[in-house]
C-alpha cells in the first residue's frame, strides 16, 4: 500500500476529489484545471487529517462520542468539542507532513518570485461535508487571512482542522444528523490577493432565479467585509447574453477590511470618505467578472455561487480572480412552474392576455 | 389606496388655474375638449410622449383625429376585450387623455367572442393585409398631393365652360379642403386599422420574456424583435448614399462644415455635368425618403427635410468626411441580424421546458409577423403622409394671405380646423361677389393673441397626471403606446409625495451612465450649435437627428419608448439615453451638468 498524498497542488486534485481534499479544495483545483485563474495553492489532505487524528483517537471514539450528543445539548456539544480541540492542538504536527507543507508554501512564491520567506496566504479549510449541494455550512469552518512564514501557516492548519470540532460545527451536523465517520477536512493553503475590491457574484440571479443575467455584488477591500455582512456592496446585473449592464446600484460602502501589510492579519477599517460613494467596479472589470462567471457556469453545467477579487497592483485582467465556486442551491431546489406552454395558433396568446386571462385556455 | 389608506391623488384638473394671462385660452380649442367637472374622479394623465409642447389651435386636430381612429378599432371595430378607446381633454395647452377600460366579467366575455373572430382574420391574412395597407396609403398620399388649392384668379378657367364644369373655382375652396381633412381621417383610421394588434402581438412576447427572464432589460427583449432593415433608417441611408456619390462625382469639395445652404446648391449648379448630376440623384431621394418629419408629425412646425433642405444637408459634410477618411458608413446589416439571431437562439436555450420553447417560438414568430407593420407604418402616416398634410393646409394659408385675411401663411395653423373653413368661405364669398373679406379685422388680433398665449403656457409645467391614483392599471391600450403600468404610477406617485426636482424620470432606453453638460435642442435645425462631448436634450429624435449621435456623450429625450429612434440608434452608438421624459427640455437649461442613468431611465441635474 502506497502511503496517501498529505499535500496536492491545485493542479493536481479536481472536483471529484472532494473525498481526498475537501470540498473547497476540490473546486479551486477543478477551476484551475479549466482555466479559471485562481490564486495558487495546494491543499493539506484529508489523508493528513486523518493521520492525525488517529493520532490523538486511534479507536475512533471522539467521533463515536459526538454521534451520541443529541442536537440541541449545548452542554453536550460544548464539553465534547473543547476536549477535541484541547487534544488537536496539544500536538505537534508529524515532521513529514510538516516538510511538505513548507516545500509547497516554498514553491508558492518561488514561482511568483515573491521575496523571503514571508509571502502572505490565505489559510482556508475545505471540510468534506462542505460546500455542497445540499448544506452551505456558511462561515463554519474558518479561514485565516494574511498569515505568514511557515510556522504559523502550519500553526493554522491545526486550528482549522481543530475548527472541525467548534461547538456550532458540531451542532449544525448534529442538527442535519450527518454522520461523524469519514467527517474530514482539508485546509487550502493559497497565495493571498491583496484585493483593491472583492465580492460575491450569482450566475442565477439570487432575487429572482432569473439565468439569464449575472449578479454581481462588490465593496472595497477583502471579501471578508461582505461575507461577514459589514457592508452593504455595491450591485451590478449583467445580461449573460447581450452583456448588456442593465443596472448599477452604488451603495454607501463604510467599512472595508485589507491587509495588514506590515504583519499579519486583517484590519478592519472606514472607508474613505471619497471612496464611500464611488463604484468598486468600471464596466471592464464587470464585464470580464460577469465572463468569467458564465464560464464557470458551463464548465460546471449548472448555475454557480462565486466569490471573486480583483488584485490591487496587477494589470487588467491578469488581476481578475476566484476564490471560490460552489453550486447555487436555493433556486435549484425550487419547483418552476412553466412561463407557458404552447397554443393551437399563436395568435390565441394575444386572446390570452387582451382578455386578461379569461380566454385562457 | 396608498399603504396608509388614504387614497393618493394627483392636482384635480378642477383644481389648475390658467397661466397668469393667457384668459379666455378656451375659445382655441373645441369645447369637447374642455375639462368638465366630473372629470375630477378620473385619472387622467399628460400625454407628453406625443404632446411635449402647447397645442396650437390647428394642431389640436392631430389629437382629435388620431383618437377617433384608435378608438375607433379598438372599441367598435376589433373590440379588444379590456379596453375601448382613449378621452382627451386639453388644459393650458397641454393634452391630458384617459382611458376606459371593461371591467365586467361578462361583457369582456361578450367583446372576446368578437374580438376573436375579428382580430383572428387579421393575424391570419397579416402579410396580405400589411401588402394591401401600404397600397392603400401611397394611394392615399398621391391623392393628397393631387389636391389643388385654387387660386381664384379675376377671371375662371375658360374650361369650366368648354367642359361645361358647371362648378366656379371657389367651390373647390370649399372641397378641397375638406378633402384635405377628409384624408388626414382616413389616414389615421388606417394607422390604427393594424397598429394596436401589431402591439398586441408584440407585448404577448414582451410579457412572456419578462416572466422568463424578469431581470432582462426591455431593450433586449426588443432587440429580438425588431427589425434590421426598417424604413425610418432608409432617409438617414440616402443621405450617405448622397455623400458617396459627391465623392464619385467629385463635388465633395463643395460640402464644408459650416456651408450655407443656398451657396452650395448654387455652387452645384456651376459645377456642370457632375453637379448637375448629383442634383439629380438629391432629386431621386427628395421623393418619397425627404418627406421626414423633424418631429414625430404633431406639431405644424415640425418642418419635413423637404419643406427645410437645410436639415439634411447638415449632416453631409460629416457624412463626407468620415467616407474620406474611409470609414464605412454602412450599417452592418448582416452581423446585426447574425447577432440577433445568436440573442434569440441563446434566450430560447435558456428555457426550461421544450413547452416554453414551442410557446416562445410562437410569440416570437408572431411578433416578427408583425413588426414590419409596426416599424414601417411611421414613415407612411407620422413622416410622408403628415409631412404633405401639413404643407396643403400651408397653402390654403397662402390663399388667405393673398387675400389679406392672414399676415403669414403659418399664421393659419393658429386657426382651428373649422375656423379655418369659415375664413375660406369668407374669401370665397369675397371673390364672388366682388367685394373684400371681412377676416383680416377678425382673425388677426385672434391670431396675435393666440400666439401669446401660446408661448405664456410654455411657462407652465404640466403635472404629469392628473386626479386619483387608481390602485393598479391594467390597460393594454396605454401599456402598448405610452408604456404605462402599475409600476409607472408608483413611481410617479412617489415624485409626488417626494418632489424630486433634480430629478426627470424617464425609460432607460440604453444603458450607461455619464455625467456631461446639457445642450438643449428644440429643433433639428439647431443641431449645429451640439459642441463635441456634450449631452442632447431634444423633445424627440428622428433619423434626422442621426448625424449628432456621432458627437454626443448621451441623449435625453420628451417623447419616445424603448423602441424609438433615439432608443434604437443611442444603442447602435452604445450611448446612455433616457427617452419619453416628457419635460427633460422644459426643466434642463443648456450649460447644466447632468448624470444620465441609462440604465435605470434617471436624468439627475447635478447643478
Amino acid at each position: 500500500m502506497t502511503n496517501p498524498k498529505l499535500v496536492s497542488r491545485f493542479n493536481e486534485v479536481g472536483i471529484n476529489d472532494w473525498l481526498r481534499v475537501g470540498g473547497k479544495g476540490a473546486s479551486l483545483g477543478e477551476l484551475a484545471g479549466a482555466g479559471i485563474r485562481v490564486p495558487q495553492g495546494c491543499v493539506v489532505t484529508t489523508a493528513a487529517f486523518e493521520q492525525f487524528l488517529a493520532a490523538i483517537d486511534p479507536r475512533g471514539s471522539i467521533r463515536r462520542e459526538i454521534e451520541k450528543v443529541a442536537a440541541d445539548d449545548l452542554v453536550a456539544c460544548t464539553r465534547v468539542g473543547a476536549e477535541v480541540r484541547a487534544r488537536l492542538e496539544g500536538l505537534t504536527l508529524p515532521e513529514d507532513l510538516q516538510k511538505q507543507i513548507a516545500t509547497h508554501y516554498d514553491e508558492l512564491h518561488s514561482r511568483v518570485g515573491g521575496a523571503g520567506n514571508a509571502e502572505p496566504v490565505a489559510i482556508r479549510s475545505s471540510a468534506t461535508s462542505e460546500d455542497s449541494a445540499y448544506a452551505s455550512f456558511a462561515g463554519l469552518q474558518d479561514t485565516y487571512l494574511w498569515v505568514r512564514g511557515v510556522d504559523s501557516v502550519i500553526e493554522h492548519v491545526r486550528k482549522c482542522w481543530a475548527s472541525l470540532y467548534a461547538v456550532e460545527s458540531i451542532m449544525y451536523r448534529r442538527r442535519l444528523n450527518l454522520p461523524e465517520q469519514g467527517l474530514a477536512m482539508g485546509v487550502v493553503i493559497q497565495r493571498m490577493i491583496d484585493s483593491r475590491c472583492s465580492g460575491v457574484m450569482f450566475s442565477r440571479s439570487p432575487n429572482t432565479g432569473d439565468c439569464s443575467v449575472v449578479v454581481v455584488e462588490a465593496s472595497w477591500g477583502l471579501g471578508s467585509a461582505i461575507v461577514s455582512g459589514e457592508v452593504t456592496p455595491d450591485r451590478y446585473v449583467v445580461e449573460k447574453i447581450t452583456r448588456e449592464i442593465v443596472s448599477r446600484t452604488v451603495s454607501t460602502k463604510m467599512r472595508m477590511h485589507r491587509p495588514n501589510r506590515v504583519g499579519v492579519g486583517v484590519i478592519d477599517e472606514e472607508v474613505p470618505v471619497d471612496q464611500q460613494n464611488t463604484a468598486c467596479l468600471g464596466d471592464d472589470e464587470l464585464l470580464e467578472l460577469a465572463d468569467i462567471g458564465k464560464r464557470v457556469e458551463r464548465h460546471y453545467g449548472c448555475p454557480q455561487d462565486i466569490e471573486w477579487a480583483i488584485a490591487r497592483d496587477l494589470p487588467a485582467i491578469e488581476n481578475t480572480f476566484l476564490l471560490q465556486s460552489r453550486p447555487e442551491t436555493v433556486w435549484a431546489a425550487k419547483d418552476a412552474t412553466p412561463v407557458a406552454a404552447p397554443k393551437s395558433k399563436p395568435f390565441d396568446h394575444v386572446f390570452s392576455l387582451l382578455s386578461g386571462g379569461a380566454g385562457k385556455k | 389606496m396608498g399603504a396608509d389608506g388614504k387614497t393618493r391623488c394627483f392636482t384635480l384638473p378642477s383644481q389648475i388655474a390658467d397661466v397668469p394671462g393667457t384668459e379666455g385660452w378656451e375659445s382655441m380649442y373645441p369645447y369637447y375638449t374642455r375639462f368638465q367637472p366630473e372629470d375630477d374622479q378620473r385619472f387622467w394623465f399628460y400625454n407628453a410622449m406625443h404632446f411635449p409642447e402647447p397645442m396650437p389651435a390647428f394642431d389640436a386636430l392631430t389629437a382629435e383625429v388620431p383618437y377617433e381612429g384608435l378608438g375607433a378599432f379598438t372599441t367598435r371595430v376589433f373590440a379588444f376585450p379590456t379596453t375601448m378607446g382613449i378621452e382627451h381633454r386639453i388644459v393650458n395647452g397641454r393634452i391630458y387623455i384617459t382611458a376606459n377600460p371593461v371591467t365586467d366579467p361578462a361583457e369582456i366575455q361578450r367583446r372576446l367572442a368578437i374580438f376573436q373572430e375579428r382580430a383572428g382574420y387579421y393575424y391570419e391574412n397579416w402579410d396580405r393585409l400589411f401588402r394591401e395597407w401600404k397600397v392603400r396609403l401611397e394611394n392615399l398620399i398621391h391623392e393628397l398631393e393631387a389636391i389643388k388649392v385654387p387660386k381664384l384668379p379675376e377671371f375662371d378657367e375658360a374650361e369650366v365652360v368648354t367642359q361645361a364644369k358647371g362648378l366656379g373655382q371657389n367651390h373647390y375652396v370649399r372641397e378641397s379642403f375638406h378633402r384635405v381633412i377628409e384624408l388626414f381621417s382616413k389616414m389615421w383610421h388606417h394607422h390604427f386599422e393594424m397598429l394596436m394588434l401589431g402591439y398586441g402581438a408584440y407585448m404577448v412576447f414582451f410579457d412572456f420574456c419578462k416572466k422568463a427572464f424578469p431581470e432582462t432589460a426591455d431593450q433586449t427583449v426588443a432587440r429580438m424583435v425588431a427589425g434590421i432593415e426598417v424604413l425610418m433608417f432608409r432617409p438617414d441611408d440616402e443621405l450617405k448614399r448622397l455623400a458617396r456619390l459627391a465623392i464619385d462625382y467629385g463635388v465633395d469639395d463643395l460640402f464644408a462644415s459650416d456651408c450655407d445652404l443656398k451657396k452650395l446648391l448654387d455652387d452645384l449648379r456651376g459645377r456642370g455635368e457632375p453637379g448637375k448630376r448629383w442634383l439629380a440623384e438629391l432629386d431621386k431621394s427628395r421623393e418619397p425618403w425627404f418627406n421626414m418629419s423633424t418631429g414625430d408629425g404633431f406639431y405644424h412646425h415640425h418642418l419635413s427635410w423637404n419643406d427645410d433642405l437645410s436639415v439634411p444637408f447638415a449632416a453631409l459634410p460629416r457624412y463626407v468626411e468620415q467616407l474620406r477618411r474611409g470609414e464605412s458608413l454602412e450599417r452592418p446589416t448582416e452581423r446585426l441580424k447574425e447577432e440577433r439571431g445568436r440573442i434569440i437562439a441563446e434566450y430560447r436555450g435558456l428555457l426550461r421546458s421544450e413547452d416554453e420553447r414551442q410557446a416562445f417560438d410562437q410569440m416570437l414568430g408572431l411578433s416578427h409577423l408583425v413588426f414590419p407593420f409596426v416599424e414601417n407604418h411611421k414613415f407612411y402616416c407620422e413622416h410622408w403622409f403628415t409631412s404633405l398634410f401639413f404643407k396643403k393646409v400651408r397653402e390654403f394659408g397662402a390663399l388667405l394671405v393673398a387675400y389679406g385675411v392672414l399676415a403669414d401663411a403659418e399664421d393659419v395653423f393658429q386657426l382651428q380646423y373649422v375656423e379655418i373653413e369659415s375664413a375660406l368661405a369668407d374669401v370665397s364669398l369675397a371673390w364672388a361677389g366682388g367685394g373684400k373679406p371681412l377676416g383680416a379685422a377678425h382673425w388677426r388680433p385672434i391670431v396675435q393673441e393666440r400666439k401669446r398665449i401660446l408661448e405664456k403656457f410654455r411657462e407652465w409645467n404640466p403635472p404629469p397626471a392628473l386626479g386619483p391614483i387608481p390602485s393598479q392599471i391594467n390597460d393594454p391600450a396605454l401599456q402598448m403606446l405610452w408604456g404605462i403600468t402599475s409600476e409607472t404610477l408608483e413611481s410617479w406617485s412617489r415624485t409626488v409625495e417626494a418632489g424630486h426636482e433634480k430629478e426627470i424620470v424617464g425609460f432607460a432606453a440604453s444603458p450607461g451612465v455619464v455625467e456631461g453638460i446639457a445642450r438643449v435642442l428644440r429643433n433639428v435645425n439647431d443641431i449645429g450649435q451640439i459642441r463635441e462631448g456634450e449631452i442632447l436634450v431634444c423633445p424627440v429624435t428622428a433619423p434626422s437627428w442621426g448625424p449628432v449621435f456621432g458627437k454626443i456623450r448621451a441623449a435625453v429625450s420628451d417623447i419616445g419608448g424603448t423602441m424609438s429612434h433615439a432608443a434604437i440608434v443611442a444603442r447602435e452608438y452604445g450611448l446612455p439615453a433616457v427617452v419619453g421624459t416628457g419635460q427633460a427640455t422644459q426643466r434642463i437649461k443648456t450649460g447644466q451638468r447632468l448624470r444620465v442613468d441609462g440604465n435605470r431611465g434617471i436624468v439627475s441635474i447635478l447643478d
